[in-house]
């Protein structure tokens, strides 16, 4: 059959809110078991293009694929039909996203977070959603929070727990919107570590990060968004060392 | 607890060589003992008021048709304050919904529920079958009137109206759940079906509960007013008894008794619907083991702050 080369294209995509064009046609091409990067000065729309990509938002131009299906869309020809909500919700499921403020649900022990998802949606068994539960976070080092509530953690810890609950439901690709801005210094490193050895192991990753130093290490591809448009793209070594936009070059002389 | 630890923090420092003089809040013993001789006094002269029956006051406050009365309002209540939620819940979602006519609809219900007199409202039920003497669907119809009993129009007449409110709640409830919640949920791949039912609605109870036993308190002496169509509730019965020998005191402190006693009720079981909402006092008895782990991380956390500072 017809595998797709990338696991994210986007072409030409557009967005606006009301009159304000935040963005103004992306084009990007993200091939699976990589790690990109995004970077970009603020209001630059990189939370906004990420959301796209699993149509938390929906996009005014342009087309979007992940894994070689239309985000939001089915095609039948040459006609392309919006999906019902349920429908985009499936499509959803094997997406994992990690947000700024974590947003874990409060109401729900660590355990019962982790396991919500792939016992409501993905329909697995209470006890198996339980034990792949126990696993994911031992693997991020949560081991003996399992029945804590989210409020009695820590950020770093929050953060984590946050990292699991996406790993949960087997994602083939994991969006990160800043994971790391909402923490003190010192917790930085752990959720680092955590997204590293996820990479390491082949995850397919588009991280929106402020966090230089991973991006040089970790990245096979950093991308510069500026004002709606990707201004450059490339591998770290040449973004970093050698940009050939004079806007990128500016910005990372800030941020260094 | 916090402000013990430090306050023993504080009396450690200036060492144990130091008498330490609380100081002694003369004036409020003054005003307490003033402020309790006129609760005295005034408790004195209803106990010992010649005018009052005090040997009625208990005959009436377990006499049937008192108690048939209390129940009715307790049944009232209940069955009013159910109805209004639910109808609260479906229209405070119509009223989010981006469907235009079921967000007009839902607009018109409160705003017409909302601004009528309740009075009113009570009133127009019981009169129904002026307006249609017989309803039913199709070629099925019965008399109204012999639907619309008191008891039935006061039901309606009372969850409308409750509804209404409810519906403000409910909505305020749901707006106050942090957006990021539905965000990651949906990101989860969860149906919006699921995403209300499992993430935003247990999160907004925490914000509903407190004003609905407020409505459910307002609710139990509402009820009163259906004496206007000679429902027999408490306040009704007490009524029709005074009517007839007179103890029109006696009556309405037995009617308030019982009002204060279903007050109490109420008020309890508000408290355990709180806790039960409340994440970490839960109810699965995990919950209290949280709790104790949260002390344990609360001290332990102390430890470590304090660690540093004995060293230094
Ligand atoms: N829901 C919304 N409604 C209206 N405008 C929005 C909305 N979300 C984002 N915007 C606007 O879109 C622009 C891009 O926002 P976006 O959050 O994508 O930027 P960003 O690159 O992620 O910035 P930051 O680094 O500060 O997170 C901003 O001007 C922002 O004000
Ligand atoms: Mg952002």
């Amino acid at each position: 059959m017809n595998v797709p080369t990338w696991m994210v294209e986007a072409q030409g995509v557009r967005k606006n809110y009301g009159d304000l064009e935040v963005l103004k046609g992306i084009d990007l091409q993200i091939p699976p078991g990589s790690v990109t990067c995004l970077l970009g000065p603020s209001g630059s729309g990189k939370s906004t293009f990420l959301r796209c990509i699993n149509h938390l938002e929906k996009i005014d131009g342009g087309r979007l694929t992940v894994d070689g299906q239309w985000m939001g869309y089915r095609l039948l020809g040459n006609k392309a039909y919006e999906l019902t909500p349920r429908q985009q919700a499936h499509q959803r499921a094997d997406i994992g996203m990690v947000f700024q403020q974590f947003n874990l649900f409060p109401h729900l022990t660590v355990l019962e977070n982790v396991a919500l998802a792939p016992r409501i949606v993905h329909k697995i068994a209470r006890e198996a959603s339980e034990i792949r539960a126990r696993e994911l976070l031992a693997r991020v080092g949560l081991h003996d929070k399992t029945g804590s509530y989210p409020r009695q953690l820590s950020g770093g810890q929050q953060q984590r727990a946050a990292i699991a609950r996406a790993l949960a439901c087997k994602p083939k690709l994991m969006l990160f919107d800043e994971p790391t801005s909402a923490l003190d210094p010192e917790l930085v490193g752990e959720v680092l570590d955590v997204m590293r050895d996820l990479a390491s192991g082949g995850m397919t990753m588009i991280v929106v990060t402020h966090e230089m130093t991973f991006a040089r290490e970790v990245a096979d591809t950093i991308v510069f968004m500026e004002d709606g448009r990707v201004v450059e793209t490339g591998p770290p070594d040449q973004i970093f060392g050698s940009a050939h936009s004079e806007r990128t070059r500016r910005f990372l002389t800030r941020v260094l | 607890m916090d402000v013990d630890t430090a306050e023993r923090a504080k009396a450690d420092a200036v060492g144990p060589q130091v008498h330490i003089i609380n100081l002694r809040h003369r004036g409020r013993s003054v005003v307490a003992i003033v402020a309790l001789l006129l609760v005295v006094a005034l408790g004195y002269s209803l106990l010992a008021n010649p005018n009052i029956n005090w040997a009625a006051i208990g005959y009436y406050f377990t006499e049937e048709s008192i108690l048939r009365g209390a129940l009715m309002t307790i049944q009232l209540t209940v069955l009013a304050m159910l109805v209004g939620l639910v109808l609260g819940l479906i229209f405070a979602i119509m009223r989010m919904s981006e469907n235009p006519v079921l967000n007009g609809i839902a607009n018109a219900y409160i705003w017409f529920f909302r601004g009528t007199p309740q009075l009113v409202q009570l009133i127009f039920w019981f009169n129904l079958a002026f307006l249609f003497p017989r309803i039913g669907i199709g070629s099925y119809t019965v008399d109204t009137n012999t639907v619309m009993t008191p008891f039935v129009a006061a039901l309606i007449g009372l969850s409308l109206n409750e509804g209404a409110y409810m519906a403000e709640i409910v909505r305020a409830g749901i707006l106050g759940v942090d957006p990021g919640q539905r965000q990651a949920a949906t990101a989860m791949g969860m149906t919006p079906t699921q995403i209300m039912l499992r993430i935003t609605l247990p999160q907004a109870m925490r914000l509903i509960i407190p004003p609905t036993g407020n409505q459910a308190i307002a609710m139990l002496k509402v009820t009163s007013l259906v004496s206007v169509i000679s429902a027999r509730e408490l306040l009704t019965s007490a009524q029709i008894i005074y009517a007839k020998n007179f103890l029109i005191i006696e009556l309405l402190i037995v009617a308030s008794f019982w009002y204060l006693i279903i007050t109490t009720v109420a008020t309890v079981g508000q408290h355990y619907l709180e806790k039960w909402f409340n994440p970490e006092s839960g109810r699965n008895g995990r919950g209290r083991s949280a709790k104790r782990s949260r002390l344990t991380q609360i001290s332990r956390g102390l430890k470590k702050s304090t660690a540093p500072t004995g060293k230094a």
